[in-house]
């Protein structure tokens, strides 16, 4: 078994911290892990990419372009913009709500409609499911759950070797102490999410 | 976070995480660095847990500095550690060059973290060619396992031949993160030593500097047997096409290719030259799989050619391997006509949608911004060269910015100024941050005086070394590891040095910054403007940020965007025409009301 995720996202958005989650579940459940983690220049409001992959025998910290099994995403451009590290195959799991670039907020550049987003996403892969995970954070109690809304989102996403238990059990262990009932609730509501929509 | 001192038996370290938990599991005592990415994280560490792990670490003003404690450690008995980025190690080079002639008493390593695809740095220049040009062994891991055990390893050897060793990583071994097995924390390593006097060995005036060349030259005959022997140099498999590999690439090989026998190099100088003839003689062919530059290939080529091998060797040399950037899985797929590869997966094509860019960018509230547009406004149409340095300002070469005409190393924009002034006429503006200056801008500076170059240095002090994830400097003093310093003014070490003409400022009151720029750039000699002001993303970090926000009001406001236009901060949002702030993101810094000529923007407590 070898099983490898691209998460992607925006300087700020908890992408280092969800990998390490996931890092963390993967080596609690026995697998070898490899990760790569972007730092320093590009932390500054740029895109950021962290790369997981765990298995039975695993070497490389980098996947090959197009072999991720699962791309999560943690905001719509990115999603898109990310597009080559899968293939038709790969999961993808989008956040809808958006990080508008400083261009985009100066009008120097246009964001696209996020409908439009999806479509692009749509037209090259068969399984993709969407979350507005900051509405279903606000929805639990705050915002800055979002991230644990994205963790357990993906626990519900078919073919995602983690057990779901084991990955609440390790994100609750990482956030702080106050915090652990808004993440908990978090988490299981991004799970409930994508199981209506998996059977919608 | 893992608890580095701890006794886990495993734990998912970053790979400078793993290194540092090697420094305490060989029982290092001293280290020191000027920080740099990709190594900074290993300060970081250090800076929380040297003095619980029995170690003395410093930030150093720079990596020359850097060396030169360390090698004082290790010279007195005292296992010593120095790190730093590639480019830092150019810094440093001076005293690596002849402290290999010296020799060290106790083990030293010089960590230098390389950069392929120069991910945050300049250049992606080979760092391996300095072991070669020292005269100095080199150990290089290729995961964070092998980066935390072969720091011990490393250790055994500098200590056999009395030498430092180079320690070289790239990013994608400081930055990677994998399974670490812990092993135990060595505690019998001294923390106090005693020079011993040697001059024969310690002052390498010319008539010892001879002699110690030849011992140099000995210990690197000794340096080749142990790693001809040394089991960091393995051979895996079986077959008759070989590949030699080294560092991260070893991991590509091993899980993207197959049918091969791999000999995988972790002591890469002295390369074990009988162990790569055995390798090679009667395979059919050998492919040389290294990032960057082709350091082992052209040494298993002049092996072969020594040995009289004629087994054809693939590699950069005759095309099949790139010399440029980082390799990755996809790298592979170039070797498809001469292994077994894994198929490369049918990626989804880029997406024909226009996407806005993501670049990096200055944060909202950074003061560089300030400044950035009262220069740009008090230079007007004024011939002008931006000299910039390095560090978070360099993102000013962005629009609307552009006032980074010329980067090319530390404390280089100050020192590039000095010949614009001459051989243009165009007027130098040197920006370089509080921690760079007190790293390479003093000298530029005083050369500036010396010569009389009329220049404007503009110091960027936003107190702390941003860039690299917030390091104290000498402007701001130590206060970790029982050690407290007074901060080393800026300002009076530009007095005392006899610069004339010296402001310091606000560059939240753009205004006012705009005015002390013009003095500046009329004046005839060196000009100083220091820009003073704390770096937001550090205060948010230390919880001392003052909640305020800016509010635009739009009955007051006139949208002839002068705000966005001047400070292009990214809380400021043009919305339907209407500018308003993001007050997710906005710090109430005030730049942009300070700018406002019609005072619609204010700030909010």
């Amino acid at each position: 078994m070898k099983y490898s995720v691209q998460i992607v996202g925006v300087g700020g958005q908890g992408v280092l911290l969800a990998s390490m989650v996931l890092g963390n579940t993967a080596m609690r459940a026995g697998f070898k892990v490899m990760m790569s983690e972007v730092h320093g220049m590009a932390q500054r409001g740029g895109s950021v990419l962290s790369t997981l992959r765990f298995g039975d025998e695993v070497y490389s910290p980098l996947e090959a372009t197009g072999g991720a099994d699962l791309i999560m995403s943690f905001e719509p451009v990115e999603t898109v913009r990310s597009l080559t590290l899968g293939s038709r195959k790969t999961a993808i799991l989008m956040n809808l709500d958006p990080v508008y670039p400083a261009n985009v907020a100066a009008g120097f550049e246009t964001y696209p409609a996020i409908d439009d987003l999806v479509k692009a996403v749509r037209t090259e892969n068969d399984h993709l499911l969407t979350i507005e995970a900051t509405k279903i954070a606000i929805a639990a109690g705050k915002a800055v759950a979002a991230n644990a809304v994205m963790i357990g989102a993906v626990a519900a996403i078919k073919g995602f070797p983690l057990d779901r238990e084991l990955l609440k059990t390790v994100l609750l262990e990482t956030v702080p102490e106050k915090s652990k009932d808004l993440n908990k609730k978090a988490f299981d509501l991004g799970y409930e999410a994508m199981q209506q929509q998996a059977k919608a | 976070m893992a608890d580095l001192l701890g006794n886990s038996a495993q734990e998912l370290l970053l790979g400078n995480e793993a290194i540092t938990r090697g420094l305490f599991e060989a029982g290092v005592r001293f280290a020191s660095t000027y920080p740099g990415t990709p190594s900074s994280e290993v300060g970081n560490l250090l800076e929380e847990l040297s003095d619980k792990a029995g170690m003395y670490f410093e930030f150093s003003s720079n990596e020359k500095t850097a060396v030169e404690v360390s090698a004082a450690a290790a010279s007195s008995g005292v296992r010593s550690f120095v790190f730093m980025k590639h480019v830092g190690l150019n810094v440093a080079a001076d005293p690596l060059m002849t402290l290999a002639y010296a020799g060290v008493r106790a083990g030293m390593l010089v960590m230098s973290a390389d950069d392929p695809s120069a991910h945050s740095s300049q250049n992606e220049q080979d760092n391996r060619y300095y072991a070669t040009l020292a005269l100095i062994p080199m150990i290089e891991p290729s995961n964070p396992q092998e980066a935390k055990d072969f720091i011990a390893a490393a250790y055994e050897v500098s200590e056999k031949l009395s030498l430092p060793v180079l320690y070289r990583t790239t990013t994608r071994i400081n930055h990677a993160r994998a399974v670490v097995k812990f092993g135990a924390l060595r505690t019998d390593t001294p923390m106090k030593g005693h020079f011993d006097k040697d001059d024969q060995r310690f002052v390498n005036i010319p008539a010892f500097a001879v002699k110690n060349r030849l011992r140099l030259l000995e210990m690197n005959r000794q340096a080749l047997a142990l790693s001809e022997v040394s089991p960091l140099n393995r051979v895996e498999g079986t077959g008759d096409i070989g590949i030699i590999t080294s560092g991260v690439s070893y991991n590509y090989v091993k899980e993207f290719t197959g049918g091969t026998a791999i000999l995988k190099l972790g002591f890469t100088n002295p390369v074990p030259e009988k162990k790569i003839a055995d390798f090679v003689r009667g395979k059919r062919y050998v492919i040389v799989v290294e990032e960057l530059e082709p350091y082992l290939e052209d040494q298993v080529l002049r092996i072969c050619a020594q040995q009289r091998l004629l087994v054809p060797i693939h590699g950069k040399r005759d095309g099949t391997l790139p010399r440029e950037w980082e390799y990755s899985p996809d790298t592979m797929q170039r070797l498809s006509a001469l292994v077994k590869v894994k198929p490369a997966p049918v990626q989804m094509p880029k997406p024909t949608l226009a996407l806005p860019g993501r670049a990096p960018s200055l944060c909202a509230g950074c003061p560089h911004r300030g400044m950035y547009a009262a220069t740009k406004r008090a230079v007007g149409n004024m011939p002008v060269v931006y000299c910039s340095d390095i560090g978070c300002y360099t993102l000013g070469v962005q629009p609307p910015f552009r006032t980074a005409d010329f980067i090319i190393c530390m404390g280089g924009g100050a020192g590039a100024a000095g010949g614009f002034a001459q051989v243009t006429d165009q007027k130098p503006i040197a920006f370089i941050g509080d921690s760079t200056f007190f790293h390479a801008g003093v000298p530029p500076l005083t050369s500036a005086l010396f010569n009389h170059h009329s220049i404007v240095m503009v110091i960027l002090d936003n107190r702390t070394t941003a860039m690299t994830g917030h390091q104290p400097n000498p402007g701001t003093g130590r206060h970790f590891g029982g050690i407290d310093t007074s901060p080393v003014d800026v300002e009076n070490v530009v007095k005392g040095l006899g610069v004339q003409f010296i402001r310091t400022v606000n560059p939240y009151d753009v205004k006012s910054c705009i005015a002390v720029m013009k003095e500046a750039l009329a004046f005839d000699g060196v000009a100083v403007v220091i820009s003073k002001c704390p770096c937001p993303l550090l205060l948010k970090k230390e919880k001392r940020l003052e909640k305020k926000t800016c509010e635009v009001d739009q009955s007051k406001c006139v949208r002839c965007y002068t705000c966005l236009n001047m400070i292009a901060c990214p809380a400021l949002i043009k919305q339907d025409g209407k500018v308003v702030t993001d007050l997710s993101q906005c710090i109430g810094c005030g730049m942009c009301a300070n700018v406002c000529p019609k005072g619609a923007i204010g700030v909010r407590q």
